[in-house]
């Protein structure tokens, strides 16, 4: 069985890390994650950049309608992502649209991704 | 991470919100600095048996104000009793703890915080100062260390802008609309001094003003958390971070300012590049362009080339001709000349910058760029005049090594 681990944390306090104490941060996960790794139990991970920087699609409605922010109704649980790889915003929400269109009701909250490790997992 | 590792981060991170309630609360800044510090302080004591609290804004701003209600009948104690209103405010902070308060609460109390410290009544450096001791809690010392003066100084500055602020009334109403948004170009103005002030640096004082950069980026994701649909905020973060992403390439080990053109493009920080590709993507999909946006969109044109030569320097000379029309001045004109030189030549670009002589004469950027378009089109002689010209006007030691460097390739040429 595959497990998603979802990090969750006050980003105003991570924001407020310096770039020594982040680093030091991420020195110390990946001591952890290089031993997961070894063992093949790896899959992809991904740091997302601040939530100012996120777009809302939300696919409840005909057209779709885009929004600043990130998602925010806790009546909806996160169910599921993709990592698409886009040279624009608009790129992603156009690729969003058509899975929305695929799948309407809820949203999709768009997240730039700073820092990606593809993984080792076998499918 | 040691205790008093996490426990600072979270005093930081709460210590806009809690400050500007206190601010508030109390109507007066050295109280409720006084108060925030005193919070802090039982913070240390408390949180490492306890744990933090669940919203730590919340908690400092609680304990805050009793401990400065303490303080204000020590102050008064000629007076009997302290006014009602501070009384009926004797909650238990642990109680207020468990109801979360939301963002938006914040966010008229964190603006005028905000706007207080660039309060047009004070002077840029005064603003940026009053920026980082009050918002960002950096220490006096810090701040001297990164603006070059003593200690002793800054706390005169700092104390300096603290009377006029009390002098110029601010007033502590929920602002109208019109208030509200002339209060949100003032401080996007002012985070952007802090970031400058940051910027212009060279090597040997990097690391002190380089937290002025990070200082101003932090305020500018504030300000947006607070605003998140305000294209020109998106915007002035993206520019933040897209110039800052190139920190690492813009000086040689041997600590020499790089040239954009010359920068090592693979140290650049592609995680900054990506917030800020990501910001300015948003802003302009609203259709409602401002001049934080041209100048973003500008700094991602750059961040977008791999390499130098792959640069869009049409689409750069464009924005710079609609930065010109939104905010005309001499600076930007003096930067588009940069793009015209790379699309159109140097006899274009010289011709545009001569009617700036009258206005840029003190400006070392301005012989600098003459220099290097009369060396390009030959006229060495001048270009040597040029070039001493800027030398003289440097700012900074890495600002005339560069300078110089260009006078040796003069000399390297005229030798062939």
């Amino acid at each position: 069985m595959q497990y998603a681990i979802l990090c969750y944390h006050d980003e105003k306090v991570t924001c407020a890390w310096s770039k020594e104490h982040d680093d030091a941060v991420m020195a110390k996960l990946g001591a952890v994650t290089e031993k997961l790794e070894r063992a093949g139990k790896l899959g992809p991970v991904a740091r997302l950049l601040p939530t100012t920087a996120a777009t809302t699609l939300r696919k409840d409605r005909v057209p779709p309608l885009v929004i600043d922010g990130p998602f925010a109704e806790t009546k909806e649980q996160l169910l599921g992502f993709y990592i698409v790889d886009c040279a624009s915003l608009e790129e992603v929400i156009e690729i969003a649209k058509d899975l929305g269109e695929a799948n309407p009701g809820g949203a999709y909250e768009i997240r730039p991704v700073g820092v990606f490790f593809p993984g080792k997992l076998a499918s | 991470m040691t205790e008093a590792g996490w426990i600072s981060s979270i005093l930081t991170a709460a210590r806009p919100h809690a400050v500007a309630a206190l601010l508030r609360h109390f109507r007066d800044l050295d109280l409720a600095e006084e108060a925030f510090q005193e919070a802090c302080l039982r913070a240390l004591k408390t949180w490492p048996t306890n744990g933090p609290p669940r919203d730590a804004a919340a908690w400092l701003i609680m304990v805050g104000r009793n401990v400065a209600i303490d303080t204000v009948r020590r102050r008064s104690r000629l007076q009997l009793l302290p006014p009602e209103e501070l009384i009926s405010d004797l909650t238990d902070a642990e109680a207020a703890v468990a109801e979360r308060i939301d963002e938006a609460d914040y966010r008229d109390d964190i603006l005028r915080l905000l706007f207080i410290c660039c309060h047009p009544d004070l002077p840029a450096p005064q603003q940026i100062a009053l920026a980082l001791r009050i918002v960002s809690g950096l220490s006096v010392p810090q701040i001297a260390r990164a603006f070059l003066v003593s200690e002793a100084a800054m706390e005169q500055r700092i104390t300096r802008a603290k009377s006029r602020i009390a002098a110029a009334n601010v007033p502590f109403e929920t602002p109208g609309a019109a208030e509200r948004f002339e209060r949100i170009a003032a401080v996007a103005a002012m985070i952007y001094l802090v970031f400058n002030e940051g910027y212009t640096t060279s090597v040997a004082e990097h690391g002190a003003r380089a937290a002025l950069c990070e200082d101003a980026i932090r305020l500018s994701r504030l300000l947006l958390g607070l605003f998140p649909t305000e294209p020109e905020i998106m915007a002035l973060a993206a520019l933040l971070l897209l110039q800052h992403a190139r920190a690492p390439a813009r000086f040689d080990s041997q600590g020499r300012a790089m040239l954009l053109e010359d920068q090592d493009r693979t140290m650049w920080d592609r995680r900054l590049i990506g917030e800020g590709l990501a910001l300015i993507d948003k802003a302009v999909r609203h259709g409602r362009p401002g001049p934080y946006q041209v100048q973003a969109a500008i700094a991602a044109l750059h961040a977008r080339a791999s390499r130098a030569e792959d640069t869009d320097w049409t689409e750069i000379d464009l924005l710079y001709g609609t930065l010109e029309r939104m905010q005309p001045s001499p600076i930007v004109s003096l930067n588009r000349a940069i793009a015209v030189a790379k699309v159109r030549g140097p006899a274009d670009a010289l011709a545009m910058i001569e009617p700036l002589a009258s206005k840029l004469g003190g400006y070392f950027y301005f012989h600098g760029a003459r220099g290097a378009f009369l060396r390009q089109l030959g006229r060495n002689e001048e270009a040597r005049v040029a070039f001493d010209r800027a030398i003289a006007l440097a700012n900074t030691p890495a600002e005339a090594a560069h300078i110089r460097e260009q006078l040796d390739r003069l000399a390297g040429g005229a030798a062939l």
